[in-house]
Order: structure tokens, then C-alpha cells, then sequence
């Protein structure tokens, strides 16, 4: 499997990342390379292998439903590049 | 009083009990170092002012007779645990100014325990490299040098490496996504150790790929490691992976005698090319260890091969996932153009935030979890990641502790593996299978290289016995008597 430039772009706009027209030939280039590196893993036959999703053999700690945390809006919102009224603030969404 | 820069954190924490000097004496020792070596460029941020402070209630605690394990011991943290007040970067210029209002679960436990944070070293950008040149604050350079060439000092951790080999802390932390913690250890003579999977909390630690992210030190010696690693481990309920069993007493439980254990040489690792240096380092350490008492025994790990580009679609897909959070929103960098769109903040800001290697990681990432390609590779992954933590499993019930080469090679050039992504993952090709499987390694230093660069040896344990490797690592350590040290180029 290799990739093309309209693939490098549309894997770019769903990272939400721009790139610019002139970056994509080196990311094509950099990416299939990768791409093709990693392609050895289909020599192993993994039909009856179960995929590994947890580490450490364990079961999700599950706790109270309850709020044990918070009140705290000024510390949650003291990074933030452009905060008003409590909120965090973001260029227009809808018209 | 330089002298007081070349103690353990053993030896000082004995110092300070005894009287004979004061943290105080102790931290500002330290401080003056760091001005001093300024240009191996180690700290992205520093806090004289607050390790002073420290310093002096320390102090007060150990005339109180009130002291911790760590009570007046200067450290250094890696730039990617979150500090309260003090600025955190994870090297990229995304964060740049970020200011936590919280501190990490390793750094609040150090304090805890007593000890002093001189500051922030540098890093790869989010940990993402093995050279420490993805860093958006500059290279650091190691202090080793090949005559006048100056070289990496490994990644990611690297500011944590060239502080401890340095002597700007006694101590610093780091943390291992594939390597890096060891990988930095062997490239500058210090010892590195990643716990088990689940031993430290990553609450608070800036996330690069969760399920191989691990929190560990880096030291002079096998038994600070030791002591370091007790006051940073332990149980969290913040961190969902978080294991909760007691934290041994790995430093009083120290023993160098291997009689009775079994070491396990994988011959898989056994490279084509690889070095006659580094196989006949590793051969020496089969000896020390056989010299200690152990009995050696040929183990197999078959799909060895297989575990860098398993680790390539693992670790690129969870941090894409990680770092979607770098939006401009929350915290950091934000560009927005005026008239702009949200999308086209997003996008602008983390064009102008990322630095190429973590665009490429978070565009790989997205690509393998993309659909209609994510069950050929983020599934088939997963699945070799299953072999690679079975192949260890077979290997430890015949062996009790696997001996290794740390690092295919001594230190490098800053440049010289930059230019092909591929050649500077190889660095990583000893130490990743054992993160994929979860499972403890440390990286001893055990020798110099022709041209007189430090060569480590790795350690490999089963889940939850970082004693055993403690132990193998204490046995390495005495043998192999590492007492070079860098000669302090940058002062001149």
C-alpha cells in the first residue's frame, strides 16, 4: 500500500494540520517510506492471535459516580490563549 | 565545594543526616554547576530561587529529625511532567509558556519524599525521538565528547542524561516510551530504568502513547536508582492503569550475588552488522554475570524483528489520538488568522506549533487509525504486540533476568542519523520489545568504546521484579567498575 499526494493531504486536513502545496512531495516521500518499512508485519500469521489491549492483565478500576473534584473555572481557563466570561473562546462557528 | 557534586544520591543523603553539609551547601553546588555548563544547553527552564527555598526548609527538616528518603537531594525533572506554577513544555514550541496549575502524581511524589527540582530539562518534542534534536529549544549536547566532535546525548530524555552525567543533579527523571530512558543512560554513562508498566503514575505527565509510557530515573549508580525509583513509583487512583501493589525496598534489598538466577542471552539480538564493540561488551557482561554467580542460558525471542515497526504503528496511532488536544483552545500556541474559520485555527496553529517529526508520528497515526486501513495496521499490530509479550513469557520460565546491549552503537553526531527517520528508529531496536511487553529494563554502564564513549548494558526482567534487575544491574555495576567521567569541556 502506498500513498498518494491527495492522500497525504486528506491524512493532513483529518490531523488538522495544514501543509502547505510545496511540504507534500517530502511528506509522500517520508511517509510511504514508513509505510513500506512497516508493511514486514503482514509476513506473520496472526489469524488465531488476539490483539493486545490492555498491558498488564486487569479490569478498569470503576469508582463512585460522584463529584469529587472542581469549582475551579479560573485555573482551568489560566492557559487558555483567549478566555471570556468563563469560557473558553474560539473564532466564530455558526453564522 | 564541587566535590559535593560528584556524591551519590546515597552518599549525600548520609552527608546531609550527618551534618556534614547542608542542602543548602548541597543545592546551590548544583545551581552553580548549571550556570557552569549552560552550554550543553540541559535545562529548558530552571528555579534556583524556589530549589533555595527548598533547600532551606530541607534544612530545617533534618535538624527537626522530620526527613524523608529524599529530604535536601537536588534533582532534575524532564520537561514533560507537569509542575505547578513552573512553566511546562514537552520541548514544543505548542506549549510554549504553558503554566500547569497542578503538579504530576512522580514530581509531587518526589517532593513528597524530600526532594529538591532544580528545574526542567530538555527533550525530544513530545519524547518523539532518540537524539534529543527534535527539541524546539535546541539541541542538547552530551557531555561525553569523540575528541573534539561533539555528540547526542541520546532521547529522548536528554536533558535528564546530560544533567545526571553533567553533575548538574544528583539525579533526574525521565521517562520511557520505547527507549527513553535507557537508550540516553547508555550514551552517557549513567544508569536508566524503566519499572513495569503500571509502576509509576502518569497522571500529570504530558502523554505521548499511554500504553508504553512509563516514568523512571536516571542516576550515577545502581542503588540511587534504586532509591529514586521507590519515592516516584506507588499506587494512583488518577491514573487508571495505575497498579496497586506496595513498593518494594529495592535499595535495602540490593544484592549483587546472582548465584542461583538464571540470565538469558536472546540470541535473536545478535544482529547482522552489529558491532564487534558492542558483542563483545555483551559477551563481558555474560561473564560478570556467570563471574557472579548466575548460571547462563540461551534463550529465543522470535519476533524481535518484529517489534519496531510493530512499535512504529502503536506508538504513532495513540499519539494521534494524544496529541489532538493541541488545538489552540485549551492552552499554548494559537494561530488564528483574522476572518478565519475554527478548522483553519486548528489547523494553522498546529502547523506552526508541531516540529516535523511529531507531524509525521501524529500523520502516521492518523493514517493507520484512518478507515478502511486501521485492521491492516493498528490491529495487526496489536496482534504482533500479543506474540512479542508471549515471546518473553516463554523466555522467562527459563530465565530469570535477559542480559542485552543497551544501544546498537556509542553515542552519534547531532545530523548524523536526523536526515532518515528509519536509521534513527534502529537506535531503539534493543530496547523497544521490552515496552511493548510492558516489562522493567535498565541500562548499566559498562564500558568505553574504542574512541572512549560510554557502551551500556540492558537488563530485562519479568513483570513487577525490578528487584531481580536491580540486583543483575548491582552485579554488572561492581564488576564492570565504570568510574570514567567527561572532562568538563564546557567549563573552558
Amino acid at each position: 500500500m502506498s500513498i498518494d499526494a491527495a492522500t497525504v493531504r486528506h491524512v493532513a486536513h483529518l490531523a488538522r494540520i495544514k501543509v502547505n502545496d510545496e511540504d507534500v512531495p517530502a511528506l509522500e516521500r517520508e511517509l510511504n517510506s514508513i509505510l513500506s518499512w512497516v508493511e514486514q508485519l503482514s509476513e506473520i500469521d496472526t489469524s488465531d492471535v488476539e490483539p493486545m489491549t490492555s498491558v498488564e492483565a486487569m479490569t478498569l478500576r470503576q469508582r463512585e459516580d460522584a463529584v469529587t473534584d472542581g469549582d475551579y473555572a479560573e485555573r482551568v481557563l489560566a492557559n487558555a490563549p483567549d478566555a471570556q466570561f468563563g469560557f473558553f473562546a474560539v473564532p466564530k462557528v455558526v453564522e | 565545594m564541587s566535590r559535593l557534586t560528584e556524591l551519590s544520591i546515597a552518599e549525600a543523603g548520609e552527608g546531609l543526616k550527618g551534618g556534614d553539609f547542608t542542602a543548602v551547601e548541597l543545592t546551590e553546588a548544583h545551581l552553580a554547576e548549571i550556570e557552569a555548563g549552560a552550554a550543553l544547553n540541559a535545562f529548558i527552564t530552571t528555579t534556583p530561587e524556589a530549589a533555595l527555598k527548598a533547600a532551606a526548609h530541607a534544612d530545617e527538616r533534618l535538624q527537626a529529625g522530620d526527613a524523608p528518603a529524599l529530604t535536601g537531594i537536588p534533582i532534575a525533572n524532564k520537561d514533560l511532567f507537569c509542575t505547578d506554577g513552573v512553566q511546562t513544555t514537552a520541548a514544543s514550541k505548542i506549549l510554549e509558556g504553558f503554566t500547569p496549575q497542578y503538579e504530576s502524581t512522580i514530581t509531587a511524589n518526589l517532593k513528597a519524599a524530600g526532594a529538591i527540582s532544580l528545574g526542567k530539562t530538555s527533550l525530544d518534542e513530545f519524547a518523539m525521538g532518540s537524539s534529543n534534536e527534535t527539541s524546539a529549544f535546541g539541541t542538547v549536547l552530551n557531555p561525553w565528547r569523540d575528541g573534539d566532535k561533539t555528540l547526542v546525548p541520546g532521547g529522548s530524555s536528554g536533558g535528564s542524561v546530560a544533567a545526571v552525567a553533567g553533575r548538574m543533579a544528583l539525579g533526574a527523571t525521565g521517562t520511557d516510551t520505547g527507549g527513553s530512558i535507557r537508550q540516553p543512560a547508555a550514551f552517557t554513562g549513567t544508569v536508566g530504568i524503566k519499572p513495569t508498566y503500571g509502576r509509576c503514575s502518569r497522571w500529570g505527565t504530558v502523554a505521548f502513547a499511554s500504553s508504553l509510557d512509563q516514568a523512571g530515573p536516571i542516576t550515577r549508580s545502581v542503588k540511587d536508582a534504586a532509591i529514586m525509583l521507590e519515592a516516584m513509583a506507588g499506587f494512583d487512583p488518577k491514573d487508571s492503569t495505575s497498579v496497586n501493589m506496595p513498593v518494594p525496598d529495592w535499595s535495602g534489598s540490593l544484592s549483587p550475588d546472582m548465584r542461583g538466577l538464571k540470565v538469558g542471552i536472546p540470541k535473536e539480538y545478535a544482529l547482522d552488522g552489529l558491532s564487534t564493540e558492542i558483542s563483545a561488551l555483551w559477551e563481558q557482561g555474560r561473564d560478570w554475570l556467570k563471574q557472579a554467580g548466575a548460571e547462563i542460558v540461551d534463550v529465543s525471542l522470535p519476533n524481535t524483528s518484529y517489534a519496531l515497526p510493530t512499535y512504529y504503528i502503536l506508538a504513532p496511532a495513540e499519539a494521534s489520538s494524544n496529541l489532538a488536544r493541541y488545538d489552540g483552545v485549551k492552552y499554548g500556541l494559537r494561530v488564528a488568522e483574522q476572518g478565519g474559520s475554527l478548522i483553519d485555527m486548528y489547523e494553522a496553529t498546529r502547523a506552526a506549533g508541531f516540529g516535523p517529526e511529531v507531524k509525521r508520528r501524529i500523520m502516521i497515526g492518523t493514517y493507520v487509525l484512518s478507515a478502511g486501513y486501521y485492521d491492516a495496521y493498528y490491529l495487526k499490530a496489536q496482534k504482533v504486540r500479543t506474540l512479542i509479550a508471549q515471546d518473553f513469557a516463554s523466555a522467562f520460565e527459563r530465565c530469570d533476568v535477559i542480559l542485552t546491549p543497551t544501544a546498537p552503537s556509542a553515542a552519534f553526531a547531532p545530523g548524523e542519523k536526523s536526515n532518515d527517520p528509519i536509521s534513527m528508529y534502529l537506535n531503539d531496536v534493543f530496547t523497544v520489545p521490552a515496552s511493548l511487553a510492558g516489562l522493567p529494563g535498565i541500562s548499566v554502564p559498562a564500558g568505553l568504546s574504542a574512541a572512549g564513549l560510554p557502551l551500556g548494558l540492558q537488563l530485562l526482567g519479568r513483570a513487577f521484579d525490578e528487584q531481580t534487575v536491580l540486583n543483575a544491574a548491582a552485579a554488572l555495576e561492581a564488576a564492570a567498575d565504570f568510574t570514567a567521567k567527561p572532562d568538563a569541556w564546557w567549563k573552558a
